[in-house]
């Protein structure tokens, strides 16, 4: 390890720190105007031409706004809440390969913060671990309904937390491997792992909503029956935390969703271009960011067309409709292979 | 390898840090906050040790899953009565004899215990996942299988205690 491998990776975690937040930010600006498309009207256009510096304003009201704290709090626990969340969100976004890698002087530089072996799995902790936030942050508040939204935040990613990680064994069987390079390399082309898996996908997509607590699964903060849910006592930027959190984790799913079942950094006719290297992987992570920009549009679209689940439809869905499903894909998946090893 | 041995020490200061936490915490809530920490610092040490599909797991396994039942137990039945638990005089000195006991057994086995590596970790590649996977399904195939037959009895069991009153 030396130091310039070092000073590489510690640039690129900042870059990829610094896209992911810009890039939340401009979700909030993004969500308003999808917003207003569906409701056909023109959403914010007061600040900055088209309300371009819509999020820069939010961002220094929440900053300016009063801090307030539950006298009946758990000082340490309601301040750590959000600040978990917001770590634990961006964690992810280390072993996300975003593009392939630069040859610059015969050195070669990936794209990616960490190739751990076990990348697909480290996914899988990081979401497993995403509830502390929400569930210190409720409980430290002191209040029954941000207790209510915290418990239910709870019940909710666990539960589908299972039938989403299932959906991603079928893939880890398919491609043997839980780098998630390896599994975005196999994808060369059009290759993509969405032609085999297309129920795994559903599972998956279905669960990433549910895991972003996001509309049509937003019950942990759902303002008619909880007031705000685990943030209910939160204001100024902790509250500023936890919504942009939820952007993060939106941006993030959205970047998992394209690794896993839409190719990565991969696109059609990539090898018929004959261009260098490094083009290539310019024009791969513009891609990249293309396919998580649709599907940050298509968790937006979710949000303004279907109305919320009811809490035990939540739960029937996720163990009663997904879980099942996600174990028949297991078998199938492994009933090919198996048939396939054989001819 | 200076630097993981500070990531070493570091590590080893959090988790007795945080164990110690566990218990002398008034809150529950804490204590279980305190726990989860010291699984975080187990982790690390596991990746210390070239285990990193054991550690990744440890964490989804005992931070992802089992603390966050912990805390939502504790959430649900709110147990956040900060003060003493009420123990008997007898229970104290019951506890202190125990306690010194188990120091004098660990004192006497440490004390001609030669503290040394059995193998360079970052050579020692059992902990990878491939290594791991093979000897599981190839040499510990029945104890594997039979294990996981105790977990679906043991899951099976949770569910009908749970529904003792349906059927």
């Amino acid at each position: 390890m030396d130091g310039n491998y070092i000073l590489y990776k510690l640039i690129l975690a900042s870059v990829i720190l610094l896209i992911s937040l810009v890039v939340a930010m401009y979700s909030t600006l993004l969500e308003r105007k999808v917003a207003g498309f569906f409701q056909d009207r023109l959403g914010p256009n007061r600040a900055g031409i088209g309300g371009i510096f819509q999020p820069l304003a939010d961002g220094l009201k929440l900053f300016f706004k009063e801090e307030f704290m539950p006298g009946t709090a758990d000082k340490f626990l309601y301040i750590l809440g959000p600040s978990l969340t917001m770590m634990i969100a961006l964690l992810t976004s280390a072993v996300i390969p975003w593009g392939n890698s630069f040859i610059i002087n015969g050195t070669e530089y990936t794209l990616q913060v960490a190739d751990i072996n076990v990348g697909v799995l480290y996914v899988f902790a990081i979401l497993s671990i995403g509830v502390y936030g929400i569930m210190i942050g409720g409980w430290a508040s002191n209040n029954k309904y941000a207790l209510i939204g915290a418990v239910r935040a709870a019940s909710q990613m666990i539960s589908y937390e299972l039938a989403m990680s299932m959906s991603i064994i079928a893939i880890v069987m398919m491609s043997g491997t839980l780098s998630l390079k390896d599994i975005v390399d196999q994808q060369h082309g059009m290759n993509w792992n969405v032609w085999y898996q297309p129920l795994g996908f559903l599972i998956f997509i279905v669960c990433a909503f549910a895991e972003c607590n996001r509309s049509p699964f937003d019950l942990p903060e759902c303002e008619t029956e909880l007031i705000g849910g685990y943030h209910t006592e939160y204001s100024s930027m902790k509250l500023g935390f936890y919504l942009f959190a939820e952007y993060i984790n939106m941006f993030i799913s959205s970047a998992m969703i394209a690794t896993l079942f839409f190719g990565g950094y991969n696109f059609p006719f990539m090898d018929s271009l004959n261009l260098s290297h490094n083009a290539l992987t310019i024009i791969g992570s513009l891609v990249f960011f293309v396919k998580i920009a649709f599907f940050v549009f298509f968790f937006m679209w979710v949000r303004w067309t279907l109305p919320r689940f009811r809490y035990d439809q939540l739960m029937r869905l996720g163990w009663k409709s997904l879980l099942p499903l996600a174990i028949i894909n297991i078998l199938i998946t492994g009933f090919v292979i198996m048939i396939k090893n054989h001819l | 390898m200076i630097f993981s041995r500070y990531l070493f020490f570091i590590l080893s200061f959090i988790a007795i840090y945080a164990a110690l936490k566990v218990l002398i915490s008034k809150k529950p809530m804490h204590s279980v906050l305190y726990l989860t920490l010291a699984f975080f610092a187990i982790g690390g040490h596991y990746i210390l040790l070239n285990a990193q599909f054991l550690a990744v797991v440890h964490i989804i396994v005992y931070a992802g899953a089992i603390m966050v039942l912990f805390i939502y137990t504790v959430m649900l039945l709110n147990l956040n009565i900060q003060g003493e638990f009420p123990k008997s005089k007898l229970m104290k000195f019951a506890s202190a004899i125990a306690g010194g006991m188990w120091l004098m057994v660990l004192i006497a086995v440490f004390r001609t215990y030669d503290l040394k590596m059995v193998a360079d970790p970052a050579l020692n590649q059992i902990g990878l996942v491939k290594n791991l996977g093979k000897v599981l399904f190839d040499e510990y195939y029945l104890p594997f299988e039979l294990s996981s037959i105790l977990f679906l009895a043991a899951m099976v069991g949770a569910v009908m205690l749970g529904k003792k009153d349906i059927y």
